[in-house]
């Protein structure tokens, strides 16, 4: 192509669309926008891809579009106000995020905590992997055009964030639980609405399944395609199902576990090829096995009480704080942030929906966190991108990122 | 057959000899304070160590301690042993004046851009880094915001003071 008229479209490029054309290597590229407003990205970040026809030939991402600074707010506040943040990191299955935050202060506190809540966190946590897994795995289906499995499932995550609305108030950022238990104990209603979904759902997922698991179309959309292999995936830092559709078996609830995951039965699903089919079918897998973990926690919750005896960062009951001195004495301290931290530096992880979230944690015995650091698995992993996606066609990549489950909130902290 | 931390200070120790500067262990995670000029070969040896085998870089970030003369920025790595579950802590302190320090991204490719991000908030050189820029600000700013000398709120204000707010 002529230099001017390469110059020419470039011009006219710029002013009314988003495609350019540039001429490297005697090869005419596409230089395509991916993002950051496009409904295939599910969330605010760009690619930029250089296109051969409508092969892959390089591409670059530009995160950070909702960056809310989170680790320069968090050194500002005292710990039970950092719990709201964390519910913006992957806002899927913020329960999870919330819960990993608490753990981390427990550690930090040395908290005793009860069994009972051990098994009310994993139900509730459980319960969030399988909304998280759930709108991962009927996106990649929407992204092939099998639109109805994804509207189907859907009003299940509702029935599940019914259930987080019952417990917490909220839905989606939930900030439940509080530093050593949650605020009040299951009501009947949670109960009755746990055992509904425990019946109804399975049928229901099912069927969504039947759809798609053995389809045609669908298989050969995804077998063998956004694959990577298991010593790349390490090297990149890959953890969660992602990692383990590669077939390395590393999974936080197993390697170091926490809330008591030692007492359920449960088997961690691995993959082979580490590509779009196996990542859905670890996540199915896994959906299957958070619904028995549910179901055996939601059987055998122990009696007990729902908060550990952490007073200095528990706050008590609101009738006691009217009638009760040393309740009073408590809220007091809490809220105004007289209560005292112990210094220290510790680094505690969750299974996260996306896989290992670590909270780095320094504190220096003031108020709020010397230094808080989020190990967010979206944003080390989705450095692999480009890499998985060069010499793809432009319709893989966009299955691969949603199959990768790259969600904008924990990219961009 | 677990991997204790007798046998990693013990390995740790004879690799680096002066460059370990000090060793802690706290919340069942041992920490070692070394050289920063040594932080490439000591991940290099860790990573490829038959008995270490800290192939997995969990962790990379920084910290700001503006009190600490001469040692005011702290990169810090969290390195996993996947198969003895073994967590490793390893901090290098930087000078402000200087914060520069070798990039791991030959090693692990999950270390760009932790590095970027680490880059972008405190203002750390990782030298050798394929593509060090800012990450998750935009290009134009010019000040690093997660040092301690930027307040988080408008240092302007007079109707708020910080020991009410935090620090």
């Amino acid at each position: 192509m002529e230099p001017e008229l390469i110059k020419k479209i470039n011009t006219l490029a710029d002013n009314k669309t988003n495609i350019s054309v540039s001429k490297v290597n005697e090869q005419e590229l596409t230089t395509l926008n991916l993002g950051p407003i496009h409904p295939a990205t599910h969330g605010i970040f760009q690619n930029v891809l250089k296109m051969n026809g409508e092969t892959i030939v390089e591409c670059e991402q530009t995160v950070g579009y909702i960056h809310r600074a989170f680790e320069k707010i968090a050194e500002h506040r005292p710990f039970y106000q950092v719990t709201p943040l964390t519910d913006r990191l992957n806002y899927c299955s913020s329960p999870i995020n919330n819960v990993g935050w608490h753990l981390a202060v427990e550690k930090l506190i040395k908290a005793e905590i009860p069994k009972r809540v051990d098994y009310m966190r994993i139900i509730v946590m459980e319960l969030a992997r399988v909304a998280d897994h759930l709108v991962c795995n009927s996106i990649v289906a929407a992204d092939m055009g099998a639109l109805t499995g994804f509207t189907y499932v859907f009003q299940w995550r509702e029935k599940i964030y019914d259930i987080y609305e019952e417990i917490c108030g909220a839905r989606l950022t939930t900030n439940i639980g509080r530093i050593g238990g949650f605020e009040r104990d299951f009501n009947p209603t949670v109960h009755k609405k746990i055992k509904d979904f425990l019946r109804d759902f399975p049928k229901v997922y099912k069927e969504f399944m039947s759809l798609v698991e053995r389809n045609r179309i669908f298989m050969d959309r995804s077998v063998g395609v956004g694959g990577i292999s298991a010593e790349r995936a390490l090297n990149y830092g890959f953890t969660g199902p992602n990692l383990r559709a590669t077939g390395v078996d590393y999974d936080v609830r197993v390697m170091d576990p926490y809330c008591s995951y030692q007492d359920f039965d449960f088997i961690v699903p691995v993959g082979t090829g580490g590509d779009v089919y196996d990542r859905f079918m670890v996540r199915h897998q896994e959906i299957l096995e958070s619904i028995k973990m549910i179901k055996q926690a939601h059987d055998n919750l122990p009696e007990g009480k729902h908060y550990a005896e952490v007073p200095e960062f528990y706050l008590p009951p609101k009738e006691d704080v009217y009638t009760k001195m040393e309740a009073l004495i408590w809220h007091f301290k809490i809220v105004m942030g007289e209560t005292d931290v112990p210094v220290g530096e510790l680094y505690s992880a969750v299974e996260g929906g996306n896989g290992e979230l670590g909270f780095y944690l320094v504190s220096d015995g003031g108020r709020a966190a010397y230094r808080l650091h989020f190990r967010r698995p979206c944003f080390i992993y989705y450095q692999a991108y480009p890499e998985i996606i060069c010499g793809g066609m432009i319709s893989d990549a966009v299955m691969t990122m949603s199959s990768l489950n790259v969600i904008a909130g924990e990219l961009d902290a | 057959m677990g991997l204790t931390t007798e046998t990693v200070l013990t390995k740790v120790g004879e690799f680096l000899g002066d460059g370990l500067i000090s060793s802690n262990e706290s919340f069942g995670m041992l920490a070692i304070n070394v050289v920063a000029s040594r932080n490439f070969e000591l991940i290099e040896f860790l990573k490829s160590d038959p008995i270490l085998k800290m192939t997995f870089l969990t962790d990379l970030t920084g910290t700001h301690y503006p009190d600490k003369p001469g040692a005011e920025f702290e990169v810090v790595y969290h390195m996993h042993n996947l198969v003895d579950n073994y967590r490793l802590r390893i901090k290098c302190a930087l000078p402000v004046t200087n914060p520069e320090i070798r990039s791991v991204v030959p090693l692990f490719s999950a270390a760009n851009f932790m590095e970027r991000e680490t880059y972008d908030f405190f203002g750390i050189i990782f030298t050798g880094h394929p593509n060090l820029k800012r990450i998750l600000n935009v290009d134009e700013m010019d000040y690093f915001p997660m040092r301690k000398e930027y307040p988080l709120e408008d240092g302007t204000r007079t109707d708020k003071e910080d020991k009410y707010f935090g620090r």
